[in-house]
């Protein structure tokens, strides 16, 4: 292991300068910094919903944490709570079998909070519309402040939604749903 | 067995790629007794308008086999009494179709929580919606235990489902869980779609086995139609599978470590996973090769600089994963915790037929690239490892040499590919109702498609079994006995699909 580490020490990170992508999210990412300290003081803390996924967007936001796109660094994190979070992040065309639970994380969420739809599924049930099991767009349930589509929206995608998002509410100060 | 048991009977001539039969209660219990005593394996079990059909595997000889029985008023015998792994597929059938499987143990709704529109969504007439009973979790008894309750959402990020644990301290004495939240009404939606639609809905069962599913769908449609697609799409679909598996598989070794808190081996295969998934971004158009593979053939061909940029991240896995391999090998501190924990018996393995990396790790020596080879595995052979210790240490061997496996033989078959067209023209439209199936291995374990089509090219019902249904309840078996603190590592080295199996 300490050959590793030491190896790793002399070995120019991962963490994007140079890939494909890599300006636009440097950009993206340090902008949001900015906008997150202004309307949070510290950091955005994430909490992740299921609400019926097939799992891939999960995976992608996944990624968001490996050493290539390390959200860590732009002040964002997930936690295991939604009474830690400042945001969800809700994947899945939302089942009836998820819909309390999602509900019920909402209301656990402290506010001020912000909820994003991860997904097609998220924003109108994409290929599972018209099902007896699912309730429909995440915003059904849930005020939702931004919806990031693609099937699945790649990293890339994701972390310059969530700037959008906070970009927007900065600019009316505080989201309309906040009691 | 198979030959025993169905020798003296017809085959379906509607069905293809292996034989379908129509038994009786006679010979539906003589299915039980041989489930029972080991001589076939239960690959799969589903309901349809009036018939129940299972597949089953007999390993001794390589063959394969669906079996329907008429469901007649409403009911049909039951083979979870004599062969456990059949309950839950049962209880699923009985919830969407509102069979009652006669001599059923477990009569609990399972994938029905009570919270559709309608119940018996399948059945004709479906039944107006209405609450089920509380779940009844199952009892244990003795001083000092307690309930831990978990799910449905969880802390990582990752899909939702209920775990009941019932420890005494430390020690887990016994873990249910409770699924189906993610149920989003597959078979339904698959119902009258075209096949082109349906392949749409298949990728999206489970998203980390999209190629999987969309493979092993292709495949069923395909030999429904008695179609043969074009010799390059067969080759680039398996490229695509190796690719998926590798993915998959990396993410899989450092997740389990993470939950081990070894940080550095997670960050480590995050980095060899993210290049994977680059170079499918390159090679195919997407990062998942998500809707690549399609009825009739692939929607994307490999061209020069798609298979470049496979190779050159095959090249850079095979300089630095070795050196990963040997800081997992190497750190004690981790091995303490991945060695003789979650331990899946050699006999349960066999008796649930345990797909994949969990059965191969517990000495089951089945993998169907193998076993029941299709193209290109029957031309090009790719090697299996299997391990008897069957703890998360052993789960994780195999999928480091499967990795290395999928990697050798990446790069001889872009050595090799044909040439020629990747999709031809699939005509759907048929005089009758035909029939097909498909078992295809994704990262996780074989998958089963099982397909209907009627005269107008629609899909009449299509079935698609993620190899989740036989991995979870030796979850709950591997978790006795250890500790609460270990669950993680155990349901990671297991990482079963809660979408795949909810559908």
């Amino acid at each position: 292991m300490r050959r590793r580490l030491f190896k790793n020490l002399f070995t120019a990170p991962c963490t994007e300068p140079v890939a494909e992508g890599a300006a636009a999210l440097d950009a993206a990412g340090t902008q949001l910094r900015g906008v997150i300290a202004r309307t949070l003081g510290r950091s955005l803390a994430i909490r992740e919903v299921d609400a019926g996924s097939c799992n891939a967007c999960e995976l992608e936001i996944h990624a968001l944490s490996n050493a290539f796109y390390d959200v860590e660094r732009f002040g964002i994190r997930f936690v295991a709570s939604p009474r830690h979070a400042d945001l969800l992040l809700v994947t899945g065309p939302v089942t009836h079998n998820m819909r309390e639970a999602l509900e019920r994380t909402y209301a656990a969420t402290p506010a001020p909070k912000w909820v994003v739809a991860v997904g097609d599924c998220s924003a109108g049930c994409g290929v599972f519309a018209h099902s007896y099991a699912c309730v429909g767009a995440v915003s059904k349930v849930i005020p939702v402040d931004l919806v990031i589509r693609g099937c699945p929206p790649t990293p890339t995608d994701l972390l310059q939604g969530l700037l959008g998002l906070l970009n927007s509410s900065t600019a009316v100060g505080v989201n309309s749903h906040q009691s | 067995m198979l030959k025993a048991l169905f020798g003296d009977l017809s085959a379906a001539p509607t069905h293809h790629r292996w034989p379908r039969f129509t038994a009786d209660s006679e010979r539906w219990r003589g299915i039980g007794e041989a489930l029972r005593e080991g001589k076939l394996d239960l690959l799969g079990l589903w309901g349809d308008v009036g018939a129940v059909h299972c597949v089953l595997f007999e390993p001794a000889t390589r063959n394969v086999v669906s079996a329907s029985i008429e469901v007649i008023a409403g009911k049909a015998p039951s083979l979870a009494v004599f062969h456990a792994p059949a309950s839950r597929l049962e209880r699923a059938a009985a919830d969407l179709f509102g069979i009652e499987f006669v001599g059923l143990p477990d009569p609990r709704a399972w994938i029905d929580h009570g919270r559709w529109p309608i119940r018996t969504p399948l059945a004709q007439p479906q039944l107006p919606g209405a609450p089920v009973p509380p779940y009844r979790f199952l009892e244990a008894q003795g001083p000092s235990l307690h309930q831990i309750p978990v799910g449905p959402v969880h802390a990582g990020i990752i899909e939702p489902g209920h775990f009941r644990f019932t420890a005494s301290g430390e020690t887990v004495v016994r873990l249910e869980e409770r699924l189906g939240y993610t149920h989003k009404g597959i078979d339904k939606l698959l119902e009258g779609k075209s096949t082109e639609d349906a392949a749409r809905i298949a990728a999206r069962v489970s998203g980390d086995s999209t190629v999987a599913y969309s493979f092993s769908f292709a495949r069923a449609v395909e030999a429904a139609l008695e179609f043969q697609p074009p010799p390059r799409a067969v080759w680039l679909r398996a490229v695509m599978a190796e690719l998926e598996r590798i993915a998959n598989h990396l993410g899989d070794i450092g997740a389990i470590c993470n939950d081990a808190a070894f940080s550095m081996m997670h960050a480590e295969c995050g980095i060899l996973r993210e290049l994977v998934l680059r170079a499918c971004a390159v090679a195919f158009g997407h990062r998942l090769m998500m809707d690549r593979i399609v009825p009739g053939g692939v929607a994307a061909d490999l061209d020069a600089v798609g298979r470049e940029a496979i190779l050159r991240m095959t090249r850079r896995v095979q300089s630095q994963f070795p050196e990963l391999i040997e800081l997992y090998d190497n750190t004690a501190s981790l091995q303490d915790r991945t060695v003789g924990t979650g331990v899946v018996s050699a006999a349960l393995a066999a008796q649930f037929a345990a797909p994949g990396v969990v059965g191969r790790a517990s000495a089951r020596s089945f993998d169907t690239r193998l076993a029941l080879p299709y193209a290109p595995y029957d031309a090009v052979p790719i090697d299996i490892t299997v391990r008897s210790e069957g703890d998360v240490d052993a789960r994780i061997w195999v999928r480091i040499q499967e990795i290395l496996f999928s990697i050798a033989w990446l790069e001889a078959a872009l050595s090799s590919l044909p040439g020629g067209p990747v999709r031809l023209p699939v005509n759907t439209a048929t005089r009758a109702s035909i029939e097909g199936s498909a078992l295809v291995e994704g990262f996780r374990g074989d998958i089963l498609a099982s397909v209907r089509i009627g005269p107008a090219g629609r899909i009449e019902r299509c079935h698609l079994r993620d190899p989740s249904w036989f991995l979870w309840p030796l979850l709950e078996a591997a978790i006795e006995g250890n500790i609460v603190a270990d669950f993680p590592l155990c349901n990671k080295s297991f990482n079963c699909s809660y979408s795949g199996h909810d559908l």
